[in-house]
């Protein structure tokens, strides 16, 4: 349970950081929070010769909220992002989800950029930035470069970085007008791992009637998984056993030691009808408000008098 | 062979900075329960190890060493961490408190002469073989430090990343309870709410099977 030696490299700046990754290359592995690459060195299941410790590179420990969405460097820790009220109010989904990655102890130590690289499918923000088809920034020698969720995930633990790049940064979108959003999953223990997890973002018009549903899912496929929804959500009497439908129809999830792959598929619609039901619920009152705010200011009159 | 990793300062904190060649050794320095300490390690000397076979500080346990227990839990620079899953180079410069850290007996030996959660665990018999109780400990000190007042159920979800397999943790949330009252109150006195707690469950499940008989 002691990793294998490895040579440590310290940089303090972004360039230093590429420059050693340039060198290194398929030898070298990026330490960021440590709360997967450790076990996995601990465990031996990887002996990469050379380390890339970027805990004291300046810079990379930034999060901006601006009206296109949430910004955070490649520092930014699971917890401080999640405490963070203006990316909260920007993008609720991104505190929804993250109160569900591991223990706040965990969470104090492991940056979400470094679950991104990690490309673990039971990841929460694996699924959260291909939902809401978010980017990540990556910096090597040769340059930048910024990649859609889409082609950033291309396997289980694989992402498309390149052995020498580091990823510097991710872009969660904001959410937009009459939108709701929710996350929901089921582990077998508080802070697990989820069997099945699902966020949802659902668009409603002024009258109430939903016009988006999106799902993205966790553990229930290679790579992140997202689906839309929306025709099932619409679909009449038993829309909420038609969405369920789909979304077991959608998964492809594997059997494991925790849990049969039919049981995730159960999961999967039953947790998706929940997440949307919040959704639903949220955009309904996020139209109701902006309507109210409206009307309380043809009210001021009223309320002076 | 021993390599210096640079300290440099920024922003007031020290971070360190360098290369250390596999297998070497590097002096490490860290502000351990307020005392400047440091050692010759390799760089893939864990936190944990550094703390207890380094520098002797046995207060740390270590359980699994691959983060899923909590009994290696410190505090980094007031926060808690798995010490098994931080480097001790990455820690170079910063500050860790360990369970030694948060409170010793004066030489009267009075109890009441320990932190608040040390006091709390002894009052609620929040321990019993101890293997657990330092990555509790401080995990709870700095839980209650953010939320003073917490409620119970806030009080399991703090300890939620943390096992213990002898206590049940009743006790444990007791002492969560208690411990926030006594850094408030250090002579808050101990009510039956955490002596009786689970007296009262026990004789109410006696009640209940009672009644059925
Ligand atoms: C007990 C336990 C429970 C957990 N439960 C969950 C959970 O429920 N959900 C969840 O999502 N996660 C969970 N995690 C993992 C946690 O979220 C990790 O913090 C996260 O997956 C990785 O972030 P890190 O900063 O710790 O990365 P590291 O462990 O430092 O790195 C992980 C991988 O990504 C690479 N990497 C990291 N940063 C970069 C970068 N900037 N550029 C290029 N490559 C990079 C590393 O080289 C490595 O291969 C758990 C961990 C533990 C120990
Ligand atoms: S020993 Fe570190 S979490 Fe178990
Ligand atoms: S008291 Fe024994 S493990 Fe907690």
């Amino acid at each position: 349970m002691k990793p294998a030696p490895f040579t440590w490299h310290g940089p303090r700046t972004v360039d230093e950081a590429v420059a050693v990754l340039a060198e290194v290359g398929h030898e070298g592995k990026v330490l960021a929070g440590g709360q997967s690459l450790i076990p996995v060195l601990a465990m031996r299941l990887a002996e990469p010769a050379h380390l890339v410790d970027i805990n004291a590179v300046a810079g990379l420990d930034r999060i901006v909220v601006d009206a296109t969405g949430v910004t955070i460097g490649a520092l930014v820790r699971h917890a401080s992002l999640e405490r963070d009220d203006a990316a909260a109010a920007a993008q609720p989904l991104l505190r929804q989800a993250l109160r569900l990655v591991a223990h706040p102890t965990i969470r104090n130590r492991g940056t979400t950029v470094g679950s991104l690289a990690h490309a673990d499918p039971s990841g929460e923000m694996t699924s959260v930035l291909t939902l809401l088809g978010g980017t990540i920034t990556a910096r090597s020698a040769r340059g930048e470069r910024t990649i859609p969720a889409t082609e950033f995930f291309v396997g289980p633990l694989e992402s498309a970085l390149a052995a020498d790049e580091l990823a510097v940064s991710a872009h969660f979108p904001a959410a937009s007008a009459g939108t709701g959003s929710a996350f929901v999953e089921v582990a077998r223990r508080h802070g697990d791992y989820a069997l099945c997890g699902v966020g949802a973002v659902a668009t409603v018009d002024p009258a109430g009637a939903v016009t988006g549903l999106r799902c993205g899912y966790l553990s229930v496929s290679e790579t992140p998984l997202t689906v839309d929804l929306t025709d099932a959500w619409n679909s009449g009497d038993d829309a909420a056993a038609a969405t369920a439908a789909a979304a077991r129809a959608a998964v492809d999830p594997l059997p494991d030691i925790h849990a049969t792959a039919e049981y995730r598929r159960q999961l999967a619609g039953v947790l998706t009808v929940r997440a949307a039901e919040q959704a639903v619920a949220q955009a309904v009152q996020r139209v109701g408000t902006m309507g109210r705010d409206n009307e309380s200011g043809h009210n001021e009159e009223d309320r002076s008098a | 062979m021993s390599e210096q990793v640079r300290s440099t300062s920024r922003n007031g904190a020290e971070v360190a900075t360098g290369t250390v060649p596999a297998g070497a050794r590097s002096t490490v320095a860290v502000t351990v329960n307020g005392t400047h300490r440091s050692a010759e390690v390799e760089s893939r000397r864990t936190l944990s190890d550094y703390l207890r076979h380094d520098l002797g500080l046995t207060g740390t346990h270590v359980g699994c060493e691959h983060g899923v227990c909590g009994a290696c839990t410190v505090l980094l620079d007031g926060t808690p961490v798995r010490s098994c899953l931080v480097f001790a180079v990455t820690a170079a410069g910063h500050q860790v408190t360990t369970a030694e850290g948060l409170g010793q007996l004066d030489e009267s030996g009075d109890p009441n002469s320990l932190s608040p959660v040390q006091r709390a665990f002894r009052d609620c018999h929040a321990l019993q073989c101890g293997f657990c109780t330092p990555g509790f400990m401080t995990t709870i000190t700095a839980g209650i430090a953010e939320n003073p007042d917490p409620t119970r159920d806030e009080a399991v979800e703090m300890i939620a990343g943390n096992l213990c397999r002898c206590t049940g943790y009743q006790n444990i949330v007791d002492a969560v309870l208690r411990a926030a009252e006594l850094a408030k109150d250090p002579a808050a006195p101990l009510t039956d709410r955490f002596t009786e707690h689970s007296d009262a469950a026990h004789s109410a499940d006696q009640d209940a099977d009672g009644a059925g008989a």
